[in-house]
């Protein structure tokens, strides 16, 4: 601190007695940093980086989703005029595989190739056409096999083992309370997701940039900045610090940015050609070169007794992991620990299987496992409450979790649970006008402009759901993030600097991360230094945990230039630091008011502090699936209201009703806008969203193809915020991004079977599903013994 | 083939089959208008055309001889920034941002139309314009917002 001036100095105006809250701070719905760039088509996404000497990557792709690679030629392709390099998997100078959890991908394919689209040669060229002319030229001979695209036959000892370790990803067991218990009324059913796809509407790109001595920049849209170095630096045998990732503006991310795409091979060009190389995949490529959400087929028996107290769930859960395990450990272990819903269950036996298959590989998506598991007990609590013929919600209030409540891993819940009020608060929420059969305004009905029903067999449907998921990484993974915080006055004034490596995706981390230093530090002018890998990790934008954990570690580092400021301060006053705190720009004495303008006693000294912060330590699951596995939970409920024609089975989702805990609301405006775009994923999933994979083959690549909510698809959305504050975490935020995603599609699938009166087992519902023209509802079969 | 792009005109030789947005991407470094989709479904590229809106990954560059292109980029007025830029940012019309300079551009062109606009209007008209992030109704907000403000004579 300087010394220099060490006079209180009065302000130029009469200061405030007491300190005012700062522009801009947590609580307040403060304006996006990256808003006017945005708007003003300034930002600089991935696929806006440019270098005036830059060549073009393109990626050679298997067509088969399972075959032997007997030969590859690269001679044709080099020929081409200005093709630069054409590599393959023996350039790969270093480890040949990559992956996030287990590195079982390769790099590029070498001897096999386990899905449509596997990536198996490389081309640098001047232009991107040349590029992809010359990949056309890479001639790759191959024996043909047969994929394995059921789960359930990949699961069968007697199918061929697409990987040395065997079919089975993993297995999770979990037993809980008594083996056998009775129950007076049992519901038993199957149900089936289909493949969600992120769509993220900025497909992957980036911009690899050689250093000129061994080492390479790169500028591109991710999540999670080091854990690709970390599998960079591997695969092409360099030092992590050889190895520099910017963020570059990232277009959406929703998990499907969690592996790599573009990272390895964009480098690998780059090296050596060393020249600059930018890849972007189109949007057919993109389909190809992101995992997605995982199919998954769900056996469930719930059984209660005559007043509605649930005695025990059995489920059987298979998740189809696709060619490469990506993240499939950690979706199989979510889907396992909250497959019994939010809900007090005193006896569980669960099995959940993750699978290797030839189908493309699943991974991370908004929900991550416990979207496919929600859909599922919530239609199994319907189905329960129509057998005890008790109101749906009225069933869920009697078993709700609260408090204390005991999960099926053995975990007390010890924040807020508050799952009977969100449920009440939905349930309660007012109801939008009944609908007028014979509307005018066809763009009221189901089917709106295509003008397919004048409303003669629209039915009005209500349906409830409530869910939810674990914040953070889970099962004693070391979860922690990083923030460098830098307090300076350069031109008279008080200027925080904000440097974390967490990836804006769109989600307002960057925001939040400003309101939190403004706040801590009680100025107003904060800035945020990009997003990089010259500090350290952050760990990834995804688990709906960087409000939590940037935020704490942000707030943690403010806290730490706050008391050397503060303590410099009492020391020039001869106070004690615990009378002194921080307020606009002013150093304030509990007793006096403004004693120091913070700029003056700053002077010409810059008070910096890294620090790292983590949530309370998880632990791993037993053999019986017994654990502390997850650092905290986030509950939502959600009422659906829809309109169904009941013979074209057209949808229209009327009204969705919502309540939320989000311990605290850090930026209403920012929370209001994760729960829209959340709600608008869940309905997606329910009425169309489905990548069409047959016998391997992606069917609709495409945004002709794969259909997601319009703005004429999305209802009105009334959201109750509560903030009951989380005792684990800074200013007891819990994460917002997720539960919006997970209860929203049982409740719209709820709704539209209270119209039709159909079972509806598989998501997203067709219009034949829904007409009842096909029964594409899975056989309801008990769930087999642990294998 | 020559075309006034944002008030500034433009002479250039150009490939038949080259897309316009490509054109203001590569040619111009108008990078502010995104490539989406490919196939003209996410309205991420849409632009105006002669003061119609028009998904630029549609348009061949030769199409566009003649004609005044108006793009994200042209919109601010000597640095101010245009009501629909100013209500996305204030609305939190955005989230990611990269549907934005597309759906601004829509919704320029609709309000251009003239007549009232209703919510339903907006979202007729937005349909075209895929937003992956908001649930769009920040985004029809903010384009209410615009709307008035343009209409009202205090901004004429």
């Amino acid at each position: 601190m300087s010394r220099a001036s060490t006079a209180p100095v009065a302000p130029p105006v009469a200061p405030p007695k007491e300190g005012v809250p700062v522009q801009g701070g947590v609580g307040t719905s403060a304006l996006r940093p990256d808003g006017v760039p945005k708007v003003k088509g300034e930002f600089a996404y991935s696929s806006d980086m440019w270098d005036e000497h830059m060549l073009w990557g393109a990626t050679v792709r298997s067509p088969h989703p399972h075959a032997c690679i007997v030969s590859i030629d690269i001679t044709d392709a080099l020929k081409h005029p200005g093709v630069h390099a054409v590599l393959t998997h023996e350039d790969v100078a270093g480890r040949k595989t990559f992956g996030l959890e287990r590195p079982d991908q390769p790099v590029l394919a070498s001897e096999r190739v386990r899905y449509r689209g596997e990536p198996i040669a490389l081309v640098a060229a001047a232009h991107p056409e040349t590029a992809r002319r010359a990949a056309e030229a890479v001639h790759i001979d191959y024996e043909v096999l047969q994929p394995v695209t059921d789960p359930e036959v990949a699961l069968d000892a007697a199918t061929v083992a697409l990987h040395p370790s065997g079919n089975v990803v993993r297995h999770i067991h979990i037993a809980h309370g008594e083996p056998d218990p009775e129950a007076d009324v049992v519901a038993e059913a199957t149900y089936e997701v289909g493949m969600q796809d992120q769509a993220f509407l900025g497909p992957e790109s980036g911009l690899a940039v050689p250093d000129g001595s061994g080492g390479v920049d790169l500028y591109v849209s991710t999540q999670w900045l080091h854990v690709d170095r970390e599998q960079l630096a591997a695969s092409l045998a360099l030092a992590p610090e050889e190895v520099r990732i910017t963020l570059a503006g990232v277009g959406g991310a929703f998990g499907a940015r969690e592996d790599l795409s573009i990272q390895i091979h964009s480098c690998m060009l780059a090296l050596t050609t060393n020249r600059p190389v930018k890849m972007m995949y189109s949007r057919e490529e993109s389909f190809y070169g992101h995992v997605h959400r995982h199919p998954a087929r769900l056996n469930y028996i719930h059984g209660a007794t005559t007043s509605g107290e649930l005695v025990f769930v059995k489920a059987r859960l298979v998740f189809d992991g696709g060619a490469y395990a990506s993240s499939s450990t950690a979706v199989c272990a979510n889907a396992a620990t909250l497959c019994c819903g939010p809900y007090e269950v005193p006896n569980a036996l669960i099995d959940c299987y993750a699978v290797y298959t030839n189908n493309p590989p699943c991974g991370a998506m908004r929900g991550f496992g416990a979207v496919q598991a929600c859909f599922a007990y919530e239609s199994q609590m319907d189905l329960l409450a129509a057998k005890l013929a008790m109101d749906p919600v009225e069933l869920r209030l009697r078993n709700a979790a609260s408090t204390g409540t005991v999960t099926p891993t053995g975990q007390k819940i010890e924040g807020p649970a508050p799952v009977a009020e969100l449920l009440t608060r939905v349930r309660d929420a007012p109801l939008p006008p009944p609908g007028s059969p014979g509307t005018p305004d066809i763009r009221e009905l189901p089917g709106g402009v295509s003008n397919a029903t004048h409303g003669e067999a629209v039915r009005r449907g209500i349906g409830h759901a409530a869910g939810y998921k674990n914040i953070c990484y889970s099962e004693g993974f070391d979860d922690y993030a990083t923030a460098r915080v830098r307090l300076s006055a350069p031109a008279g004034e008080p200027v925080v600097e904000v440097h974390t490596a967490a990836a804006e995706v769109g989600q307002g981390v960057a925001t939040i991360q400003l309101q939190i230093a403004r706040t801590e530090l009680g100025v107003e002018a904060a800035v945020l230094r990009p997003a990089d890998t010259s500090i350290g990790s952050s760990g990834s934008s995804s688990a709906s945990r960087q409000t939590w954990m940037t935020g704490g570690a942000v707030k943690t580092a403010c806290e730490a230039v706050r008391e050397r400021v503060l303590s410099t301060a009492a020391e020039v006053l001869g106070a004690e630091p615990g009378e002194l705190y921080l307020s606009n720009g002013l150093v304030m004495s509990l007793e006096l008011g403004a004693v120091y303008s913070l700029a003056e006693l700053l002077g010409d000294t810059v008070v910096e502090a890294t620090r790292e912060y983590r949530h309370a330590p998880t632990s791993p699951l037993d053999a019986n699936g017994q654990g502390n596995a997850h650092a905290g939970f986030a509950f939502a409920a959600h009422r659906a209201v829809v309109d169904v024609d009941v013979e074209l089975g057209l949808v229209k989702v009327v009204d969705i009703a919502t309540a939320q805990d989000v311990g605290m609301a850090l930026n209403p405006q920012a929370v209001e806008g994760q729960i829209e775009g959340g709600i608008a994923q869940g309905i997606g999933l329910a009425l169309m969203e489905e990548v069409q994979v047959i016998d391997g083959v992606i069917r609709n690549p495409s945004f002709t193809d794969y259909l997601i909510p319009t703005s004429l698809d999305m209802p009105p959305v009334h959201a109750d915020v509560l903030e009951l504050g989380d005792p684990g975490s800074p200013y007891g935020v819990k994460g917002v991004g997720e539960p919006p995603v997970i209860s929203s599609t049982p409740a719209v699938v709820a709704a539209v079977r209270a119209a039709t009166g159909r079972a509806l087992r598989r998501i997203p519902m067709r219009p034949d599903d829904v007409a009842g023209l096909t029964d594409r509802s899975p056989a309801g079969e008990a769930p087999r013994e642990p294998r | 083939m020559s075309l006034e792009v944002n008030g500034v005109e433009h002479s250039a030789e150009v490939e038949p089959r080259q897309l316009l947005v490509y054109f203001l991407r590569e040619n111009l470094a108008l990078t502010g208008t995104n490539v989406g989709c490919d196939t003209t479904s996410c309205g991420a590229c849409t632009v105006l055309m002669d003061g119609r809106s028009v998904k630029s990954c549609t348009v061949l560059t030769v199409q566009a001889d003649g004609a005044e292109v108006q793009t994200i980029e042209g919109l601010a007025d000597d640095g101010k920034m245009h009501p629909l830029q100013d209500a996305f940012h204030t609305e939190h019309g955005l989230q990611c941002g990269y549907c934005t300079p597309g759906m601004i551009m829509a919704a320029l062109g609709l309000i251009q139309e003239g007549g009232d606009l209703t919510e339903k209007d907006i979202r007729l008209g937005l349909e075209g314009n895929l937003c992956r992030c908001t649930g769009y109704h920040n985004i029809v907000k903010a384009i209410q917002s615009a709307a008035d403000e343009m209409r009202s004579p205090a901004s004429a």
